[in-house]
């Protein structure tokens, strides 16, 4: 196989990933690194480098327009992103001491939790009133548009977010993911945010927390160019795609297959990782 | 001078991750596309974990190598636009915040920073 014919294989896997991921909220950049590491034999450490700047890719071309539209609490996001650079820092270092055996088996269980996570039914949460003394000092009450006007809203248990985003952005250094469906939870589940405000404010900290591990990805020699190049057009132009017929299409049967597809992939990168094939 | 509400903050916030995104696929672009006119017939060899050289990672070799042509150093420039992104979102937040008086919020926005930079 020559490196065009490599590439243009790489640009139409990384369109369908970016399509997919789009389409059915569960992110691009849980079935690269499967699909790089299983299909095309690549090293999990340059995997991991192009599924990280595809990654920001995605997340900040679609922040823009969330934040334009005022949905994100930018407050918010800000605060929990001290969690999140912190962990993915220390989660990129964590990478260079373990073994590729170990990263494709903590892979795996992330890929399941993360798909099983996308299947909980989220209610919207609409917390209101004063808040908390923490959450005042911290100015993290906000409003979100709705048809009817702005809606104001507050928020609970701040610490508990904190350490949630923190494990969040561990493991998205460590494996070069957003980790969008833990930086939910966090927001959703222990913060009570609004379903609209913690799916937009976590796509806005995901760039960030990107960035800080790929800065220490880049200076090891993790990120290749070459391989970097087809992933991150390829899935930055499948979920552009996709973001423009999310109105219009069904998505629930879509995103039934589609995790069935990451639990596939999860358990091959379990047998794998344990079999020392990676 | 008029102050600068939270509003523009959000818009301002959106067109530099819109246009770093856009400027960075652009740059990419082009070096894949140099690189695969020098390199498209050879094989493709990610299998084993090598690292990168020098011009790969660090700014000054990287353009001298541009200059020369070659293609790998232009794409890890449009990447190094990529991940300067959100990074350059953080630093306007700070003077954002600044000119709101919200010293908090500056402080908050400079512990972020600092992290970042502190490990590239």
């Amino acid at each position: 196989m020559t490196i065009l014919l490599f590439s243009g294989l790489l640009f139409a896997g990384a369109l369908m990933a970016g399509l997919l991921g789009s389409l059915t909220g569960l992110g691009g950049g849980v079935v690269l690194i499967p699909l790089l590491t299983l299909l095309f034999k690549v090293d999990i450490h340059y995997a991991i480098g192009a599924s990280l700047v595809s990654v920001i890719a995605t997340s900040s071309g679609a922040a823009a327009a969330y934040v334009r539209d005022g949905i994100s609490n930018i407050r918010l996001g800000m605060f929990l992103e001290v969690a999140t650079t912190a962990g993915a820092v220390g989660g990129a270092y964590l990478a260079t001491y373990l073994s590729t055996s170990v990263i494709a088996i903590v892979f795996g269980i992330v890929l399941i939790v993360s798909a099983i996570l996308s299947f909980v039914k989220q209610g919207d949460n609409l917390l209101t009133g004063p808040g908390s003394k923490l959450t005042r000092i911290l100015k993290l009450n906000g409003t979100y548009p709705t048809p009817q006007g702005k809606q104001s809203y507050t928020v609970k248990n701040i610490i508990g977010g904190f350490l949630m985003m923190n494990v969040a952005g561990v493991l998205s250094g460590l494996l070069g993911i957003g980790s969008g469906a833990l930086k939910v939870l966090a927001m959703d589940n222990i913060m009570r945010t609004p379903f609209k405000v913690s799916t937009t404010t976590s796509n806005f900290m995901i760039g960030v927390t990107a960035a800080a591990s790929a800065g220490i990805y880049l200076k090891r020699g993790y990120i290749d160019p070459g391989l970097s190049m087809p992933v991150m057009l390829g899935v930055l132009a499948g979920a552009f795609a996709g973001s423009r017929i999310l109105t219009k299409t069904k998505v629930s049967t879509l995103k039934k297959v589609f995790a069935a597809v990451i639990l596939l992939l999860a358990l091959e990168m379990i047998y794998n990782g344990v079999n020392h094939n990676l | 001078m008029k102050k600068i509400q939270d509003q523009d903050l959000e818009r301002i916030i959106g067109q530099l991750l819109r246009y770093g995104v856009l400027l960075s696929s652009l740059v990419v672009l082009a070096g894949g596309i140099v690189y695969l006119i020098r390199h498209g017939g050879e094989s493709p060899q990610f299998g084993t974990f090598r690292g990168e050289p020098d011009k790969m990672k660090n700014p000054a070799p990287m353009w001298k190598a541009i200059i020369k042509g070659e293609g790998r150093p232009l794409i890890q420039l449009g990447l190094l636009i990529l991940i300067a992104t959100p990074i350059a979102r953080i630093v306007f937040s700070i003077f954002g915040y600044l000119s709101e008086r919200d010293y908090l919020y500056m402080l908050i926005t400079g512990v972020v920073l600092s992290v970042i930079l502190w490990n590239l």
